[in-house]
């Protein structure tokens, strides 16, 4: 193998290695922007969704013994009733909301979903069985875990959920008039407050399903949420906000920079890289690259 | 032209395709209560936040006492000379009457963050002078039984006048008020009306937006018409009301 | 400084001198003096979240840089610890500036989650630059402070030097909050419309109690340095930051007292569980100090839903609702009207 090869090869390991990192960046960002299109509320206990699916899914698997599908689906409606609850019993009876006091009352439940997993799991990090084995397959000279062919195909299957849900489904298409107008959509007999509600389970879930899918490979622990939470956030900025396929491709993106960067520069730094771009966007362009500038100020942010 | 305080010269204001202002000139004389009227929608208010620099003009100038106010914050603009209300009143809800008359004589006085910090005797005098002149326009307005009361709590009209008192305390030599007597009932935009009145006779010239017509026709010494961001016609109030085109412009909405 | 203020700064003055004579035990000293350098960087975050209206959950990162500053110049350049103090504020002001500057022309949600990035990378970097800041072993050999050449060695010369600092914190926050540029903030918080249209520079007012406040902080993160002897990355992460917030809007974001009761109240929080926990062992509930995170997460939670003006402010308007019902009462029988 000539040297050539072997960068071709490193660089070709490291995007795999990011797409599987952006795509968990991707699906917390999608997490943010559902609820954030919504309610306008930037929900600070969406890593804690992700910790939470993780983290069950690893008691389901390993300590139940359950099969991985039933664990699956069990999991992410556990996470989506988290959701619901979250909104129901702290959103919901907020009669006159500020900025500031949403903004610490998702803080103050991600304080307690994390000080929940704490006592639960404890401090460890989880292991959890792969989906289909632990035998890489190769790909051009580089290596690639099945597991993250299962994270690429799970991106993959949401975002085309995601696309039907909110193209063709009636649900979906009143979730989309709230986003855009919320007072001609309860007008048109839209209840908003259950959309409010739903937008909240249906970010769990994707959190939920986030969690579950990286588990194996990156092991779960009760504190990983904020990071998680905050890189998320970086690819939802840098697609703009509220542009749920922006989030996608930034989420790649924000993942693949990451491994590069980790590759490159400094392993020590790695997850400075994320909230580096993050700042850079927010300062520079806070609109995000792929979002419009004229959008985010209909937002008033 | 000379006894202009304030020129607007061919002023344009785009937001994306939308031309909200189209190319509009006017003059407002020093001294005098000029009045803007036209549909919802004209570009009376986003003339107001050119003026006052909340927003700046795609092209066009406009010229305060002689200074060209383009690319000027708003901030500055006010240290120049310029006053303004808000159409939805924007008073400091949590503070009291007085303070948020306080918070208008800003301009006037200058403790910066250190001094204010440790509070040496000169700032003393300051802070008692800043108290007195916002107790004077409090007295001025008539609202010294609120002086205390945290400003969210007034009623309407209370706060529409807090606004003016606040805005005077800057000491402006032009003041523009956003729909002073909307919300208003007909006692209160009658008080608003003597009000402007007085403040006119304090030599102080005053930009009025209004859809009251019985108060702008009662109180200006010119009117401006404004449709689609254009000037369709100014003049004297009488002039105005014979005006074909402004009544076709009113009736055509 | 007047009326109820220069009361309740009075009583906070008595306070400080007399709880040393009421509480002998070291360990419960040492506690205050943690309470102490909690309350100087909320005092700080106060006049920045309550009276500005702007949030940062990255305070921390402003405390880490003033202890990390401390440790390294004088463990290992061998600065006097009060020259070190003094570069880490200056070190910090330029930080807070060159942050402020971008961050502050963001909202709501955008500011609360730049200051946090700002404050995981200051955490990364603490762990990352071994070289400079010793990485997760932390750096030693800190000195204690002096004063005028006399250490303060005891824990009971530590607390009364950090209350002093703290005392001095709050006459200088309500100098401030009751100053034009008090108000200048509070009319920011209020309307930034409004307030620029009456001549105030938001960005410029922004920037500066932005910087202030990261300089409570910063001194907090120095002391906090002089009397540990020994940094790590541990206490400095973002959790730390969103501790700060938590402290504040416990205790009231409008209120410099209610910041002051905040930081007291969740200071000494741990302890007060710990000391709850032999009684609930006899019920049969283990609590373990692991548990404080969700007792902190739960009382914020609580605070924000059912007390969003925080304890103080909900205390006060205890206090006032009963003090006019009984006015009303007295009105009443003296045939007055209201």
């Amino acid at each position: 193998m000539n040297h050539t090869d072997g960068t071709f090869i490193d660089v070709l390991q490291f995007l795999i290695l990011g797409i599987q990192r952006g795509s968990i960046y991707a699906m917390v960002a999608m997490g943010f922007n559902m609820i954030y299109n919504a309610t306008g509320i930037i929900n600070f206990a969406q890593g804690e969704f992700v910790v939470l699916g993780g983290l069950m899914m690893v008691t389901l698997t390993m300590a139940f013994n359950l099969s991985i599908v039933f664990s699956f689906i069990l999991t992410v409606l556990f996470v989506i009733v988290v959701g619901i609850l979250m909104e129901r019993l702290t959103i919901n009876p907020v009669k006159h909301p500020t900025v500031l006091r949403l903004i610490i009352i998702t803080i103050a439940v991600s304080i307690i979903i994390k000080g929940v997993a704490m006592c639960f799991w404890g401090k460890g990090s989880h292991y959890m069985r792969h989906f289909s084995g632990t035998a890489p397959l190769e790909f051009f000279g580089a290596t690639i875990l099945p597991q993250t062919l299962w994270i690429f195909a799970i991106l993959f299957f949401v975002v085309i959920a995601y696309i039907i849900f909110f193209n063709y489904t009636m649900t979906g298409k009143c979730m989309r008039a709230c986003a855009i107008n919320r007072d001609a959509a309860r007008l048109a007999g839209i209840n908003d407050r259950k959309m409010v509600m739903l937008s909240f389970a249906l970010s769990a879930g994707i959190g939920a399903i986030a969690g579950i899918i990286i588990t194996p490979i990156i092991q779960m622990d009760y504190a990983r949420g904020a990071m998680l939470g905050l890189k998320g956030f970086g690819a939802a900025v840098l697609g703009g906000l509220g542009n749920s396929m922006g989030a996608v491709v930034a989420g790649v993106l924000l993942g693949v920079l990451e491994a590069l960067g980790a590759g490159y520069i400094s392993s020590h730094y790695m997850d400075a890289i994320a909230l580096v771009i993050l700042l850079f966007v927010l300062f520079i362009r806070p609109s995000g690259i792929l979002g419009s500038s004229e959008a985010m100020r209909l937002k008033e942010f | 032209m000379s006894n202009s305080i304030l020129e607007l010269q061919l002023l344009r204001k785009n937001f994306g395709g939308v031309v909200a202002v189209s190319d509009l000139s006017l003059d407002i004389e020093k001294g005098s209560i000029t009045s803007l009227i036209g549909p919802n929608g004209a570009g009376k208010t986003t003339i107001f936040n050119l003026v006052t620099g909340f927003l700046h003009p795609s092209s066009g100038h406009i010229r305060f006492a002689g200074r060209v106010l383009n690319k000027i914050k708003p901030h500055t603009i006010a240290a120049i000379g310029i006053g303004r209300t808000f159409q939805n009143v924007q008073i400091f809800p949590k503070m009291s009457v007085i303070e948020n008359i306080m918070v208008g004589r800003h301009l006037r006085s200058r403790a910066g963050i250190f001094y204010s910090s440790i509070l040496p005797p000169f700032l003393r005098n300051e802070e008692k002078l800043i108290r007195a002149a916002a107790e004077k326009q409090l007295t001025f307005l008539e609202l010294e039984q609120y002086a205390h009361v945290p400003a969210g709590g007034l009623p309407l009209g209370n706060q529409r006048m807090l606004e003016i008192a606040r805005a005077l305390a800057i000491e402006p030599k032009l003041l523009l008020l956003d729909e002073p007597a909307s919300g208003l009932n007909a006692r209160e935009t009658i008080a608003m009306g003597e009000l402007i009145e007085k403040i006119k006779q304090m030599n102080i010239t005053v930009l009025l937006v209004e859809h009251d017509m019985e108060l702008v026709m009662d109180i200006s010494d010119h009117v401006a018409v404004i449709n689609f961001g254009r000037l369709i016609a100014e003049g004297s109030p009488a002039e105005i009301q014979e005006n074909d085109d402004v009544i076709a412009a009113y009736l055509g909405e | 400084m007047k009326g109820k203020n220069s009361a309740g700064f009075f009583a906070l003055v008595i306070s400080i001198i007399a709880i040393p004579f009421i509480i002998t035990n070291d360990y419960y000293i040492g506690v205050l003096v943690f309470a102490a350098f909690n309350c100087l960087a909320c005092i700080g975050l106060c006049l920045l979240m309550g009276y500005a209206g702007q949030i940062s959950i990255g305070h921390g990162a402003f405390v880490a840089i003033g202890a990390y500053t401390s440790g390294i110049l004088t463990s290992k350049l061998a600065w006097s610890p009060w020259l070190a103090m003094l570069c880490g504020v200056l070190i910090v002001i330029v930080v807070a500036f060159s942050l402020g500057i971008p961050a502050l022309r963001l909202k709501g949600h955008y500011l609360a989650m730049a200051t946090l990035g700002f404050a995981s990378i200051v955490h990364i970097v603490a762990v990352a630059a071994v070289d400079l800041t010793g990485g997760p072993s932390g750096i030693v050999n800190i000195p204690r402070l002096d004063l005028f050449g006399y250490v303060l060695n005891s824990d009971t010369q530590y607390y009364y030097f950090s209350w002093s600092v703290v005392a001095l914190a709050v006459f200088i926050a309500f100098n401030l909050v009751n100053s034009r540029v008090g108000r200048g903030l509070q009319a920011i918080h209020g309307s930034e419309d409004a307030a620029s249209s009456l001549g105030i520079n938001i960005t410029s007012y922004k920037v500066q109690i932005f910087i202030l406040s990261a300089v409570f902080s910063s001194i907090s993160g120095s002391l906090y340095a002089y009397y540990m002897n020994y940094i790590d990355p541990g206490p400095f992460g973002v959790m730390h930051s969103v501790l700060l917030v938590t402290m504040v809007a416990v205790g009231g974001l409008h209120n410099i007292w209610g910041a002051l009761i905040g930081a007291i109240a969740l200071s000494l929080l741990p302890e007060f569980l710990s000391f709850l926990s032999d009684y609930l062992q006899v019920l049969g509930i283990h609590y373990q100090p692991d548990y404080d995170t969700l007792v902190y997460g739960s009382i914020l939670l609580i605070i924000m839903l059912f007390l969003p003006e925080g304890i103080f402010d909900g205390l006060a308007s205890t206090l006032r609702g009963s003090k006019s019902f009984y006015g009303k009462l007295a009105g009443r029988r003296t045939g007055r009207v209201q």
